[in-house]
């Protein structure tokens, strides 16, 4: 076994697994302990700064690289027009930069505010490290390598689906520079520590507001019908 | 008709001493623990004053509540895009300067100090730290107005109460207070249940008690900012929302809520009231002075055959429905209408209800003395027409109680006054005289209506202030498990337990 072997695909398994059945674990059998664990009531301002431009700025930039792994022909269909592929890496690389400010803002604060530093815990900070080296090697890779958007579908997007297909072809990622290596590995350890850390509150993310209805009234007695009804 | 019911509880305001008795039964009870230190799921404010969180009456900073716009009812927070779109920063979030950071003090100083010229002090340290801090807010630094105008000033209710009224209530010997002890309102149309993205808040239908959902809770602090009283608070240690949850283990085991078994002046009573549930969204939806009358029309009459055959439908059980008739809510809010649903205005149907305090005895400073402002031959101070020189100007209390609508709050002095007047007459003078006739004559109210009025706010026994309904948890217990096997149970509990067996 080699290290590229280790790295994607035993490590990639590994993470994935843990991912799938420790949050659906604790989703469904320890539900107290999901939140987003907000600190804004003990710290506002620069949250406001942080949070807003990290989550907007890695939301549509993951949002991106998802396209990139379903649609990766449309991509190069669009990319094929120089002005499109300048727009779409423009784009990425300020929405990179606006998120690592954002993160860089969340690491500060984290250390600079007591309030916050009182309620933080070790895997909080890990998180945030890992987010930022992510977003860090992303616009490395970005600015280095290009154009991403289009060597992506030809390296990553057959990658990622060797794996999800269960045909893993590491060799794929092997030629590639330790820089590009490092941001895919890292994402599998982001994978890994999901279920672990407060990054599972991503699950939360409640679409179904849009649909419920404005109030919510249970009868408990009903309930307990249903319940009598099911033993 | 949809018949519900609904447990509410009814403020005497005119008894209030403001002791914050409550407010400490049920911080003892719920909320010491880390991360609540500074909700207080009942508290007690000075009045006029700036209340708890300060200024939470201000609607336009902090958008709570529900707004009519165009033929509907909007939240003032957010559409549900918007919601979604400010999960990641909440904009209306109160600050915890706001609240304030809850405190404590260094005790151990006290006797691990060195030696030296003075006597060690315990100095205030952050709850939320631990670091020494400059303490600049407590849960009831406007108590009595703090030794400042300032909170009178800063009341949002005052502000157009005319210059003159305000001038003089600043006169130290016109200065007047009241106090207003606020929980949570447990609202028919209840805006943190709206605005909870992820649905994690709900009403309970059999005694309307609204509670958060710990699990479901993802910290979006949406409810927060929606709720007009500012009633739910975000725990800061556990991520998740809390709020007062109308002491519902006791309710369910016929004990009064803490605040109010507590009570000192004995101003709460507690009852069923039986609502029509289909009439809520219309009755939500109407003008500001037509909301109080709105608000009482969804009460039903627990004696109406109709009303007990729908509340029947709706699987309420006799001892309910003869709960409901013996409530003292339903006396206060629906017979008598003198009970009155705070800030009606902000249109979540609250379901606690204040009876609205008289002012003290009208005076004016004449030649630096103090004196009674009245005739010289006509020593009752208290008849209806001293109304607009009373020291607690009726505009003030109608902004807080009736949107504003002063009618409203007319008629509801003139009737205490009334029963004041009827009842001196009675025990003090010794005879009913055609002054006093007239005085009820004029509020609308019969001898008998006096009497039981007098009755019920002085002379209540505690079953007459606290009417619970049976609520049959032994019938909850046995759909569920054995009732013998629950009581050897009681007391360990599991959260989740073995299962051995079928």
């Amino acid at each position: 076994m080699d290290w590229n072997q280790f790295l994607f695909v035993i490590f990639p398994y590994m993470a994935l697994t843990l991912f799938v059945v420790v949050t659906v674990y604790r989703a469904i059998f320890r539900p107290f302990t999901i939140s987003s664990l907000s600190s804004q009531l003990l710290e506002r301002k620069q949250l406001f700064w942080g949070s807003i431009s990290f989550h907007n700025g890695i939301l549509i930039i993951l949002l991106g690289h998802l396209l990139a792994l379903l649609f990766p022909q449309s991509l190069v269909l669009w990319n094929s027009v120089p002005f499109r592929l300048y727009l779409l890496e423009v784009t990425g690389l300020v929405l990179a930069l606006w998120s690592f400010v954002g993160v860089l803002i969340l690491i500060v604060r984290r250390i600079s505010v007591s309030n916050i530093r009182a309620v933080t815990q070790p895997t909080d900070m890990g998180v945030l490290l890992l987010l930022m080296l992510s977003v860090l090697s992303g616009i490395i890779t970005a600015t280095g390598y290009r154009f991403g958007s289009t060597w992506f579908t030809g390296v990553f997007s057959p990658y990622l689906w060797s794996i999800l297909t269960f045909a893993p072809r590491p060799e794929l990622v092997a030629p590639l520079p330790w820089t590009i290596q490092f941001h895919a590995f890292n994402f599998f350890i982001l994978l890994a520590i999901f279920p672990f850390t407060r990054l599972i509150h991503i699950i939360t993310y409640p679409l179904s507001y849009l649909f419920r209805p404005w109030q919510i009234v249970i009868w408990v007695r009903e309930q307990r019908k249903q319940n009598e009804g099911r033993s | 008709m949809n018949v519900r019911a609904h447990m509410s509880m009814i403020f005497h305001l005119d008894k209030c001493i403001g002791c914050h008795t409550c407010s400490v039964a049920c911080k003892n009870l719920w909320t010491d623990r880390k991360g609540a230190e500074y909700m207080w799921w009942n508290n007690v404010e000075t009045r006029p004053g700036t209340g708890y969180p300060t200024q939470w009456e201000d609607q336009e900073y902090f958008k709570g509540g529900w707004e009519k716009k165009g033929k509907g009812l909007k939240l003032k927070l957010h559409s549900r895009l918007q919601g979604l779109a400010n999960l990641f920063f909440n904009h209306k979030l109160p600050d915890l300067k706001d609240y304030y950071e809850p405190f404590t003090f260094r005790y151990q100083d006290l006797f691990n100090s060195p030696e030296g010229k003075d006597q060690p002090t315990a100095i205030p340290i952050s709850m939320i730290n631990g670091k020494p801090i400059d303490i600049d807010g407590g849960p009831n630094w406007d108590d009595d107005l703090g030794g400042s105008g300032i909170y009178a000033n800063n009341d949002l209710n005052m502000a157009d109460v005319p210059e003159e009224t305000r001038q003089q209530m600043q006169e130290l010997e016109r200065l007047v207070f009241n106090y207003l002890p606020r929980i949570c309102n447990h609202c028919l149309n209840p805006s943190c249940v709206a605005a909870c993205p992820s649905g994690a808040i709900y009403k309970r239908a059999e005694d309307g008690v609204v509670l958060v959902n710990e699990n479901e809770c993802k910290a979006w602090r949406m409810c927060v900012a929606a709720c007009p009283y500012k009633k739910v608070y975000y725990n800061w240690n556990t991520g998740k929302s809390e709020k007062c949850i109308l002491c519902f283990p006791r309710m369910e085991t016929g004990q009064a809520p803490a605040c109010a078994h507590s009570c000192v002046g004995r101003i709460r009573y507690m009852g069923v009231l039986l609502y029509d549930a289909d009439q809520i969204p219309d009755a939500a939806n109407v003008a500001d002075e037509d909301l109080v009358e709105a608000h009482r029309a969804i009460i039903l009459d627990p004696f109406d055959p109709e009303v007990i055959a729908g509340a029947k439908a709706n699987g309420i059980d006799d001892g309910w429905i003869t709960s409901a008739q013996q409530s003292p809510a339903y006396k206060f809010v629906k017979e008598w209408k003198l009970a009155l649903p705070l800030h009606p205005e902000f249109r979540t149907m609250v379901m606690m209800y204040y009876i609205p305090p008289l002012s003290p005895v009208v005076s004016v400073t004449e030649n630096g003395l103090y004196q009674l402002d009245i005739e010289e031959n006509n020593h009752d101070f208290e008849i209806f027409k001293r109304l607009d020189a009373a020291r607690l100007p009726v505009k003030y209390l109608a902004n807080l109680f009736s949107a504003g609508n002063e009618t409203v709050m007319r008629e509801i002095l003139k009737k205490l006054l009334a029963v004041r007047v009827y009842m001196r007459r009675k025990t003090v003078v010794g005879k009913v005289d055609e002054v006093a006739l007239n005085a009820l004559d004029e509020a609308g109210l019969s001898e008998h209506q006096a009497i039981a009025i007098y009755k019920l706010t002085t002379l209540p026994t505690i079953e007459e202030r606290f009417v619970f309904p049976p609520y049959h948890r032994e019938m909850d217990i046995e759909a569920s498990m054995d009732p013998l096997a629950h009581k050897g149970e009681v007391g360990l509990g599991f959260i989740q337990p073995p299962k051995r067996s079928s």
